[in-house]
């Protein structure tokens, strides 16, 4: 019997506390599987968030550590200096990244620190029960804006991902969207040219991954998929940015 | 021959790989896992053609394919 698809070696064979649907399982499987391809589990050094995926190294089976909230870079840029040899990557989502670490996001894509980043944009605060995130969409109802985000009161959806391609540091930055076979396959192929870009020492890579949250857009797992087909990426549309 | 092994006691029920199958092979079980969702599970006597579909769209890597 040979295996067409196995379970990743990168990944603990563990259920995770993530919920039915929750795009964080594909997203931490498809950095373990690109880690698993280059062959790098002994190199890897990952930075957890502060948000749904805090306890990523309790799923990921390589070295990680855990950053004050919205601080992954900072500590990463830490990381990457002392050990230059290592391969060192966040993986963040929208509130750590965009809200509260919007600081430390722009100074270490602006220094063009060789690192690797993996942004989950789902457009609302997970964690903490569905509040409003700076990406969440115009109209989106959320904990916090219980009649659609108004421009007028909250502003507009944040596209870090086009402010950062601005800067000179940054080298690569894709988003991509997990919503279909077809379309986690370019987020694989992604994820893998953000890592060999930091292997090849090219610079600042980022890759921002539409991905759903059905519990707190109250909606099923396969309308989730659709929403972010049929909205969401709308305003934030995937392809390479730079 | 292809075998799909699915995990169903770490199966969270949210049928994103039922709905991705292009040949139907896959349904919902009978019975509740531990989890106190029912699970997916190969339906009996349906066909297999490998595409690993379901295992790409899986969050929760309950899936492994196997090819004789």
């Amino acid at each position: 019997m040979e295996k067409i698809y196995a379970h990743p070696q990168s990944l603990y064979n563990v259920s995770s506390h993530y919920c039915a649907g929750c795009g964080h399982g594909i997203a931490h499987r498809l950095v373990a599987e690109a880690v698993d391809e280059l062959g790098i589990r002994e190199k890897v050094i990952a930075i957890a968030p502060v948000g749904c995926a805090v306890l990523a190294y309790d799923y990921w089976n390589f070295d990680c550590t855990e950053a004050a909230h919205g601080r992954a870079l900072a500590v990463a840029t830490a990381i990457k200096r002392v050990r230059p040899d290592n391969v060192v990557f966040t993986y963040q989502g929208d509130g750590d990244l965009a809200a509260i670490g919007t600081n430390e996001t722009i100074h270490t894509a602006n220094r063009g620190e060789n690192l690797t980043v993996i942004f989950i944009n789902n457009a609302v605060y997970g964690m903490t029960g569905g509040q409003m995130a700076p990406t969440s969409l115009i109209g989106q109802k959320t904990a916090t804006t219980l009649k659609g985000r108004d421009p007028a009161l909250q502003g507009y959806p944040l596209k870090i991902s086009e402010l950062l391609a601005q800067l000179p540091g940054v080298k690569y930055v894709e988003r991509v969207a997990l919503i279909s076979p077809a379309e986690i396959n370019k987020a694989r192929q992604a994820v893998l040219l953000a890592l060999r870009n930091q292997i090849e020492g090219v610079g600042f890579s980022l890759v921002e991954m539409l991905s759903p949250c059905p519990t707190y857009w109250g909606m099923s797992a396969q309308a989730a998929m659709g929403w972010i087909k049929e909205t969401m990426i709308k305003e934030f549309p995937l392809g390479r940015i730079k | 021959m292809i075998n799909v092994h699915i995990d169903g006691q770490r199966c969270k029920g949210c049928y994103l790989c039922i709905a991705v199958c292009p040949r139907k092979s896959l349904g919902v079980a009978a019975v509740l896992n531990k989890k106190g969702v029912k699970p997916v599970e190969f339906k009996k006597g349906a066909e297999c053609i490998g595409c690993r579909f379901c295992a790409t769209m899986c969050p929760d890597c309950c899936i492994e394919i196997e090819k004789e």
